[in-house]
């Protein structure tokens, strides 16, 4: 279990910065996920710390040792790879013992370690198999057990689950979680879908164009995002946005005016909003509740598709005043694609997003 | 009740047979290969067997006389020592140059599998020399060797060594027309190993350098397997392509001197068109054929293997 430092860590293409001038600090025993969209250059921050990238600049220290200049093999870490990266004409065997004799462990204690690690992963009857003998996700348990038994300082996952079919990824997800806690060891973990993130993270990493937008636990991240790219990219539906035009708020709280004209009093603080800001309001699916037409203070529009998944549903909205919304409706609810509906923001769940990409949350309601 | 189900399975199983084409029609289907068939037939298996019913023969070309004589062409090609001598040659020019198109060719492929301006300048230089005619490349060549005036010879002479006679030494004549016959088609199996490599997925290699894997550790264990089918089909084509030596053997030194550098192919040439025997030539090609047909063999044995990949 060892920390990780990056330190003021940069890298470039020629001309092209894909990382820029990035610092972090990965706890000992942490989940953490980078997270973003293709591009954003968490991939190569991973492959840096794996060494399988030199850095343009910066350093970084994993375990407290110094290791920018240090080959892969040296920095002590082990990487599961997107598409296993298993040798073909290995056995399982063959290929979680690969690294551990090239270092010179003795025999036995390498057969201790493949078969405690095959033990955890399930993979004690496909020891004598070659990989093409094996299906993708018994490949992937192959490719995290060739990890386990170097006991490194650190494993880094290189969006390992995006191969694998909806339900054996779900499950994979919940056996890394395990994983996780039983090894307590510091993981780093890529991908670009937010519910792995949410789920597997200690802490989230959300990363865009080569910088890290936030660091944070996935709820603080989900219930207050810094900017308005964090903000669109975590949760599924995703957050409505909104264009508003801020008008006369009361007790230091804006108020802003929706596209149809009505008024919202938000719990934002007025203090960090200059008076002209160009502004957008964004607002979760579950924050929306859908009341009938007629009601005072909603936004009137028109149900275009309603999505049932059993356990809620989702309603995409068509405004009135243009726009599509996504509101959670009751799982039960009885609304149809071309009812007309009121939607109420709670006003104390919207955050107000301005020009420059910033995120001004609401106060949460004081309980009563 | 079971009867019910038997009969409604035959008639699954009869439906599913009449989903393929009906025996009636594929005669219809049988005029697609035809050309192919008939260009097969006229100028593949019909030659073979030809050529082995003139082997049988004693045919002399000159007299026009043509006779049935068995074995007796094979008979004397194992009594003679000309022969003896060329399928010796022959052997001996493909177990140096064999091995030497495999090291060289992986070894070349190795170093050049990079990209860049200096891998691809390199990679077109070994590889130019392939599309050569025999006939320059043995003249090339033999202006190098060339007694008193040739480079070589410029060379010992500029160091003060005796000259190098090369090509009228028994010992030297053969593994010169080798060297010349490396030097001219390296390119070949470089090409055929660079696109093996290439095929072998970056991320391996990534995480053999994350299991600590030596350089070397990493050719023996990652490398040479993923390549193994192009290392034998490149050695098994080699033998098949150089047990036929003909051009340079015959454009640099004639088989001389005193035979030590005639291969099989150029005994067969000299006896059916210079001596005019053509039956026995038949017979020695005959002989040639049954010696590479142990080589395909030992190639389709070799690539029908299961592969676990």
């Amino acid at each position: 279990m060892a920390g990780i430092n990056i330190i003021n860590v940069n890298k470039r293409y020629g001309n092209v910065e894909v990382i820029k001038h990035l610092g972090l600090e990965v706890e000992p025993g942490e989940f953490l996920v980078f997270l973003g969209p293709s591009g954003c250059g968490k991939s190569t921050l991973l492959r840096m710390i794996a060494g399988l990238e030199p850095v343009s600049a910066g350093e970084i220290h994993i375990a407290g040792r110094d290791v920018t200049q240090l080959p892969p093999g040296a920095r002590n870490v082990a990487m599961v790879f997107q598409h296993y990266a298993l040798y073909p004409h290995m056995t399982v065997y063959d290929n979680m013992a690969f690294g551990l004799r090239n270092v010179g462990v003795p025999k036995d204690e390498v057969d201790r370690r493949v078969h405690e690690a095959a033990r955890m992963l399930e993979l004690v009857e496909l020891l004598d198999r070659k990989p093409v003998q094996m299906s993708g996700g018994q490949r992937q348990r192959v490719a995290i057990g060739r990890a386990v038994v170097k006991e490194p300082d650190a494993f880094l996952f290189d969006e390992p689950l995006s191969n694998l079919d909806a339900s054996l990824r779900a499950r994979t997800r919940v056996e890394l979680a395990r994983l996780h806690q039983r090894l307590k060891a510091t993981m780093i973990f890529v991908t670009h879908d937010q519910v792995e993130a949410m789920t597997l993270a200690t802490r989230i990493v959300v990363m865009n164009r080569g910088q890290i937008e936030q660091v944070g636990r996935p709820m603080d991240i989900y219930r207050n995002p810094a900017s308005r790219f964090v903000a669109g990219f975590i949760g599924s539906p995703a957050m409505n946005f909104l264009d508003v035009t801020r008008a006369q708020g009361d007790g230091g709280q804006v108020a802003v005016r929706l596209p149809d004209g009505t008024l919202l009093q938000t719990t934002v603080s007025e203090a960090r909003l200059s008076l002209n800001a160009k502004l957008e309001l964004g607002v979760r699916p579950e924050a929306i509740s859908i009341e009938h037409a007629d009601a005072l203070g909603v936004l009137v529009g028109t149900a275009e598709v309603v999505e049932r998944l059993g356990d809620q549903t989702h309603a995409h909205i068509s405004l009135k005043s243009g726009g599509i919304v996504v509101a959670h409706a009751h799982r039960d609810s009885l609304i149809a694609p071309g009812d007309t509906v009121g939607l109420r923001l709670d006003d104390a769940a919207v955050h107000l997003f301005d020009e420059s990409g910033a995120a001004h949350h609401a106060a949460p309601r004081s309980s009563p | 009740m079971s009867v019910v189900v038997q009969s409604s399975v035959a008639a699954a199983l009869h439906r599913q047979l009449n989903q393929g084409a009906s025996p009636g029609s594929s005669w219809g289907n049988f005029m697609f290969i035809l050309p192919f068939l008939v260009v097969y037939l006229l100028l593949l298996v019909m030659p073979l067997f030809k050529g082995i019913w003139i082997s049988v023969q004693e045919m002399d070309m000159l007299s026009h006389t043509t006779e049935f004589v068995g074995l007796k062409n094979y008979r004397e090609l194992w009594a003679d020592d000309i022969f003896r001598g060329a399928v010796r040659n022959t052997f001996y020019f493909v177990f140096m140059s064999t091995p030497v198109f495999v090291a060289l060719g992986l070894a070349l492929a190795l170093a050049l599998n990079r990209p860049g301006l200096t891998g691809a300048v390199l990679r077109a230089i070994f590889f130019g020399s392939s599309v050569l005619s025999v006939t320059i490349v043995t003249l090339v060549w033999k202006l190098v060797l060339m007694p008193h005036h040739g480079l070589l010879a410029n060379i010992t002479n500029a160091i003060g060594l005796p000259s190098l006679l090369l090509l009228t030494s028994e010992t030297w004549a053969l593994p010169v027309i080798a060297g010349v016959t490396v030097w001219w088609i390296i390119g070949l199996p470089m090409m055929l190993f660079l696109a093996a490599l290439q095929q072998i997925p970056h991320e391996l290699y990534e995480a053999a350098a994350l299991d600590n894997a030596s350089r070397w550790r990493t050719l023996v264990s990652i490398t040479l397997p993923a390549i193994r089918r192009t290392l034998a089909l490149v050695a098994i084509v080699q033998v098949i392509m150089q047990f036929q030596l003909f051009g340079q053997a015959h454009l640099m030194t004639q088989g001389g001197p005193n035979n030590s550098s005639r291969p099989i192919v150029q005994f067969i040439y000299e006896a059916g068109f210079q001596h005019w025997t053509l039956g026995y030539a038949a017979a020695a090609s005959q002989v040639l054929f049954g010696i590479m047909l142990i080589a395909m063999a030992v190639q389709v044995w070799v690539s029908s293997r299961k592969e676990a990949y």
